[in-house]
């Protein structure tokens, strides 16, 4: 880490603050471990599932379905706009896919067994598929990253082959047919749980709910770090590509209001809304976390100002987790039970999520990401 | 044969020998109590506690009525915890109790969310931990014994059985008092039918039995998502490969040019 920070830029204070977060991660990690989950976290048998699973698993996948989606567009529906973010937004899903692995590592009693779904088979569970899903999806995302990376260490032939079509449309088709599996999978955990989950967001609809709002939230998220990175790397973006994504965004989001909507209406469950409690938490996601940041996506699909954007995109990213851990939590309510999470969960969280953006930035600067036609060190001011 | 217990709480006279004798069996950790004002003690089921008696107080005709409800894994039928479990830990088996494999536990705690009664607890002190909750005594019932605490129960409140006798025998029951009775069986169709039946004569919610739980059987919500997996792969990746093939058609070049 040190030789790094003297060869290239990667010192800066935002860079040098998250790498405190993961040295934090370290010790808070060694205290998980050695004293078991009851110490070092907040988690009971009244709330068994916390922070982690809320923020690192459920949000975290859906946040890291940019790379599905892009890459879809790319090499399935050849939209050739999108190629110059198509390898930064691979870079993200992988990242984020490791690093939901890493979480769940810490989340489970036992770590060391994290392994026994892939041989222990119990296909009528649907965190069984979750989790053979999100492995070999994890396969394809590195197989789709080691394009770039066979570039950077010379291997030619190798890299020709790892980024021809025929490698990265057949990827493409199986990242979007994995991704649809476990990203509504991922709502469908929650399907065994109508006594217990409220009814503005349990419905066997459920799974494509997750699915859209996924879609959306992928899109949000390589519309951000695209904005990010380009003012980070002084490197100046498309704004067609900022426009498409606002769009793509913004007409998800109109989907999926329309679909969550429609389903509640369908089964006369209007008046929940406005039962106060979860009926307030329900109006607040739908008001301020898909309606506005439409609205304002919409207004400036045409918008050349790349900044326009950030404010509704990032509404859209804070939804995709506040809708996550409302369905988290209001499955897991009882009266008289609150949760939040220890010092150990939340320096696991953030050091998870200090180590995305170390671990973005270090493969940005090393390997042939950002712009296609130009090698690397073009960007290395 | 299917096994299952009938609950008679008009006969149960609040003893807690059943608990004892249930920590006793499972050799589960004595953990010191204090005296909470409620005769229930420990207040809640735990990884140490697979049993307990809630003592509840209501009133009944203008007369105050106290009630011994006992909690214990209700063995459903078609457990939701099992359906759950990534790894086939938890499994239903051909006499009835809902089983525990730690070997195969990875920990991931989706048993406990899913269970609508919200029965596996977890030991959350250990650095080992495993899923704890009553197993009906399975080692017994397969030697052609009586689950501990039935064994135990000094008023046959407790009644162990095949599960059609258990039914039949509490619809007997009802017919004969139904003035003495609430006429329901609770856990007959509950959760999709559960091997614990419970008989009381206080309404079964004021016994804080959970409302709301659908008598349809829970893995039959993620059973149709599951089984159509297939289809939906076989569907996505040829609309994918048609959708690819149509929009690429001329775009030979690759990722570099």
């Amino acid at each position: 880490m040190k030789k790094d920070n003297k060869n290239t830029n990667i010192n800066s204070p935002w860079i040098m603050m998250a790498l405190v977060l993961v040295v934090a991660l370290v010790f808070a990690a060694i205290y998980r471990f050695y004293s078991g989950l009851g110490a070092a976290t907040n988690l009971s048998d009244d709330t068994p599932w916390g922070l982690w699973i809320g923020v690192d698993v459920l949000a975290g996948v859906a946040l890291a379905a940019g790379g599905f989606a892009i890459a879809g567009a790319v090499y399935i529906f050849n939209l050739p706009k999108y190629k110059p973010i198509a390898r930064a937004a691979v870079l993200t899903g992988f990242v984020g896919y490791v690093v939901v692995s890493i979480s769940l590592f810490f989340d489970i009693g036992k770590p060391l067994s994290l392994w026994h779904p892939l041989i222990m088979w119990q296909p009528h569970s649907i965190m069984f598929e979750v989790t053979w899903c999100v492995v070999l999806y994890t396969i394809v995302l590195a197989l789709e990253f080691s394009g770039p990376y066979f570039e950077s260490i010379g291997a030619r032939k190798t890299a020709a082959i790892m980024t021809g079509r025929p490698v990265l449309v057949p990827l493409a088709i199986a990242g979007v047919t994995l991704s649809f599996l476990h990203q509504s999978s991922l709502g469908a955990l929650f399907l065994l749980m109508p006594g217990k989950l409220h009814h503005l967001w349990w419905t066997t609809m459920l799974p494509y709910n997750f699915f859209i709002s996924a879609i959306a939230a992928g899109l949000a998220m390589v519309s951000f770090e695209s904005i990010i990175a380009a003012k980070a790397f002084h490197h100046r973006l498309n704004p067609e590509i900022l426009q498409g994504l606002a769009k793509g965004t913004a007409i998800t989001l109109l989907v999926y209001f329309i679909f969550r909507m429609g389903d509640i209406l369908v089964k006369g469950n209007i008046s929940l809304m406005f039962d106060g409690g979860a009926g307030t938490l329900f109006l607040i996601e739908m008001i301020f976390f898909v309606l506005i940041p439409m609205l304002m996506l919409f207004k400036n699909t045409r918008s050349t100002n790349g900044m326009v954007v950030v404010m509704p995109q990032v509404l859209v990213l804070l939804g995709v987790v506040f809708n996550r851990l409302n369905i988290l939590f209001l499955a897991q309510y009882k009266q008289g039970v609150s949760y939040y999470p220890s010092i150990v969960e939340m320096a696991i969280t953030l050091g998870l999520i200090a180590s995305i953006i170390v671990a973005y930035k270090v493969a940005i600067i090393k390997l042939p990401i950002m712009a296609l036609k130009k090698p690397y060190t073009s960007f290395d001011n | 044969m299917e096994k299952a217990v009938l609950v008679d709480m008009t006969r149960c006279i609040g003893c807690r020998a059943c608990q004892v004798a249930c920590k006793e069996w499972n050799e589960r950790k004595v953990v010191q109590t204090t005296f909470k004002g409620d005769f229930t003690n420990p207040l809640k089921l735990s990884s140490d506690c697979y049993t307990n008696i809630r003592f509840v107080e209501t009133e009944k005709n203008g007369r105050p009525v106290w009630s011994f409800v006992k909690d214990q894994c209700l063995h459903c039928r078609y457990p939701a915890c099992a359906a759950a479990c990534p790894v086939g830990a938890l499994t239903k088996t051909d006499k009835g109790p809902v089983v525990y494999n730690y070997d195969k536990c990875i920990g991931c705690r989706y048993c406990m969310i899913a269970c609508p009664f919200d029965i596996p607890k977890y030991e959350w002190d250990s650095t080992r931990p495993w899923v704890q909750k009553c197993s009906f005594c399975s080692e017994r019932i397969k030697d052609g014994m009586l689950p501990a605490c039935v064994k135990t129960c000094p008023t046959t409140a407790l009644c162990f059985d095949d599960y059609d006798k258990v039914v039949a025998e509490a619809e007997s029951r009802l017919k004969k008092y139904p003035q003495k009775y609430v006429q329901h069986i609770w856990g007959h169709h509950e959760a999709g039918g559960t091997n614990w039946l419970y008989l009381s004569d206080v309404d079964f919610e004021q016994l804080g039995f959970k409302s709301g739980v659908s008598d349809v059987s829970l893995p039959d919500y993620t059973w149709p998502p599951l089984s159509s997996i297939p289809a939906k792969v076989a569907g996505i990746v040829t609309l994918m490969s048609a959708i690819a093939w149509f929009r690429g058609r001329g775009s030979q070049e690759n990722d570099k040019s």
